[in-house]
Parts: structure tokens; C-alpha cells; sequence
């Protein structure tokens, strides 16, 4: 289930950055989904960037201080990406391949919102020491990337989330607009805490939003046809019909 | 934050596009450089702002989002965003980030020139 980083390093004039990213793929393939995983809305998809989507364009940046934790932002990365699942809050569940958070590998999401269960994934965009970046798929309810970093900052190390995303269609704009936007902000702000208690660390998560883009991208509109939200109730209400089916096959 | 690793220079190419030179790394740190150049480079009359790097040494996904954000900016003054100079990397990774679908990509600033007079005839 993973994209191979670009295989540029044994050329001198690779550019350092070469090994981080993801290759380019036209669509995203998950063969073997990890136990436990509903595999829904991912494979055959295409990934989506900030520019895609249907609605606001929004940048969200939480920050946190780790303070009085004696940790480099190479050492809170690290840990980031190890635990990464176990930092989401228990609606929330991610699902890392084997090979865990490296470029091109796909990470399943089973999550559980107001409207109901959504299964969907994200692919690691980029992948480095001290940043990792996941893009959303068509369907995902957000088209754009979210990054995960530590910085120093006054001799005290930083983590942070920050997304540049808008909604993938008018349904979802809808959803972010009159719910889905707090339970974001509130799944981001619970995934710092969680790192933060992780290194003993007890602090607020400070927070600032920017709509970088307030029109809403018309053009788009058909990517309610990929709707993950829609195509996982379709799915849930199915399990009936696909449990006979599965008697009379056996 | 770290100190930003780049220089930008903008040069006026004619009245109506303008050019930002990249030389070093884009990162998260080259916010403030790259939104001060693209704000030089945006005077009145400017239609196309072409981003040459020929000297980008190094980029994270960072500073990918701060293209985007420069781009939004770009298209709410009515301008056009064009890149020149980028090797066989950084290509695809415009192509991975499906930036290319909003920034035309071309091999030098002589390209997008001829490509500019090209679409208004």
C-alpha cells in the first residue's frame, strides 16, 4: 500500500531533499490494508491539494510548547510518527502501513462524526527529520495537506499542526461550516496535547486560523460524486446484503 | 524559527511581468523573503509574475504551501503565476502536489515570455 520515495539518491546531483518527498502517482493503490482497517475511498483515488477542493481555503496552525521537556524537534518528530495513531482521539482512528510514516505510504482513517462513519486514508506527502506532511485523496472530506513539525524557538522546542485545505465538496463545506470545523480544530488540538503528555508536558494549544481563499470553487462541485462520507453509509448499509451473500457463497 | 537560507531578487522584465529569482532553500523560513519579493514584484500593471529556480537549492512541503498561498494572492490581484528553471525534481513534485495545474511550468523566463505572447494573440 505505499508509493516509493523517489529513487534520486544515488545520483550526485540529487537534491538533498530528493528522498522525503512521495513519487508522483496518478492514483493511490492499497493492496494489503492493516488489520482491523476498513479499506474505503482510497484505492484508485487521486490525491488532492489545496487548489482541488470546492470551498474556503483555510490555513489552521496549532501550536504547542514543550516546555520544560528536554527534546529536540528531531526527537518529537520521531515519536510523532511512531505513535502517530495512538495521538488521535478515539473517534479517530489511523492506520499506518508497516512501513509506518514514509513517503508514499498510505495511512487509512475509520473515523466516527456527527453524520455518521467515514472511511477514508491519506498519503505521506513528505517525510523528513523534523516535518511530515499528509495529502487527502478525493473523497476526503478536506483537499489539501496537513503538516506535522518541531522547531526550537527561545531554547524551547515547538510542535505544531498546520493545514492549508478546503472542503472537498459543497456537502462537506457545508458540514465544516456549521459543525465540522470546530471537531477539526478540536482533533488537532487533542493530537498536540497527546504529544505534548507524552514527553510529561502539560500546556495549552495556541491556535490561529486565515481563510487564504474565501471563494468557493464552483468548478469543483462534482467531487460529491467521490463523497467518502456518502459511499461509507452506502457501504455500512450494505454489510446486510454482503453477510448473505457471503452464506449463500460458502 | 531558524534564519531563512534564500535570496530573492525580483527584476522587471517588462511593465507588465516581473520576475522573482530563487536562490537557496524554501522553507517554512522563507515565508517572510518570498511574501516581501512577491510584494515588490506586484505593482500596478503587473499581469504575470514568473518565479525562476534556477538556484532553489532545497524545499520542503512547507514551503510548497507558501507557493500555494502566493498563488491564491496571485490570482486575487488578477495575475498569473509562472515557473521557469525547475530540474527533473522539482518538476514532478509540482506535478505530485498538482501545482502544475495552476502554474505554468516552463524550461527558461524566454519560454514563459514567448508562451505569454503566444495566448494573447
Amino acid at each position: 500500500m505505499s508509493v516509493q520515495p523517489e529513487q534520486t539518491t544515488d545520483t550526485p546531483s540529487a537534491p538533498r531533499d530528493a528522498a522525503f518527498w512521495a513519487q508522483s502517482v496518478e492514483k493511490l493503490s492499497v493492496t494489503d490494508a492493516p488489520a482491523g482497517a476498513t479499506n474505503l475511498n482510497v484505492d484508485g483515488r487521486q490525491t488532492v491539494g489545496p487548489l482541488q477542493g470546492f470551498g474556503q481555503l483555510w490555513q489552521k496552525t496549532y501550536r504547542i510548547r514543550l516546555e520544560g521537556a528536554s527534546v529536540t524537534p528531531v526527537e518529537v518528530v520521531k515519536a510523532w510518527k511512531e505513535h502517530f495513531p495512538e495521538f488521535q482521539p478515539p473517534s479517530n482512528r489511523f492506520y499506518p502501513s508497516v512501513a509506518g510514516v514514509q513517503p508514499g505510504e498510505v495511512v487509512l482513517i475509520n473515523a466516527m462524526t456527527p453524520g455518521g462513519p467515514v472511511s477514508t486514508g491519506v498519503m505521506v506527502l513528505y517525510s523528513d527529520d523534523e516535518t511530515f506532511t499528509l495529502m487527502t485523496p478525493e473523497g476526503h472530506p478536506e483537499s489539501g495537506w496537513v503538516t506535522f513539525s518541531a522547531f526550537e524557538e527561545d531554547g524551547i522546542t515547538i510542535a505544531q499542526v498546520q493545514s492549508l485545505s478546503r472542503a472537498n465538496d459543497p456537502m462537506y463545506e457545508a458540514a465544516f461550516r456549521v459543525i465540522g470545523s470546530n471537531l477539526q480544530e478540536k482533533i488537532w488540538k487533542h493530537v498536540l496535547t497527546s504529544l505534548a503528555a507524552h514527553f510529561n508536558v502539560e500546556q495549552p494549544v495556541v491556535f490561529n486560523k486565515t481563510c487564504v481563499d474565501p471563494k468557493l470553487q464552483w468548478s469543483q462541485m462534482g467531487n460529491i460524486r467521490y463523497n467518502a462520507q456518502i459511499r461509507t453509509l452506502f457501504y455500512t448499509l450494505a454489510a446486510p446484503l454482503r453477510w448473505i451473500r457471503g452464506i449463500f457463497r460458502s | 524559527m531558524p534564519q531563512a537560507d534564500v535570496k530573492m531578487t525580483v527584476h522587471s522584465i517588462r511593465p507588465d511581468i516581473r520576475s522573482i529569482a530563487v536562490d537557496g532553500e524554501i522553507t517554512a523560513f522563507a515565508e517572510e523573503a518570498l511574501m516581501n519579493a512577491y510584494q515588490e514584484a506586484s505593482g500596478e500593471g503587473v499581469k504575470t509574475i514568473i518565479l525562476n529556480f534556477d538556484g532553489l537549492k532545497y524545499m520542503n512541503s512547507s514551503g510548497i504551501g507558501l507557493l500555494v498561498t502566493m498563488l491564491i494572492r496571485a490570482q486575487r490581484q488578477n495575475q498569473s503565476l509562472a515557473a521557469v528553471g525547475l530540474n527533473e525534481h522539482y518538476r514532478r513534485i509540482f506535478e505530485l502536489t498538482r501545482l502544475n495545474e495552476a502554474i505554468s511550468i516552463h524550461p527558461t523566463e524566454e519560454d514563459a515570455i514567448a508562451a505569454l505572447k503566444s495566448s494573447v494573440k
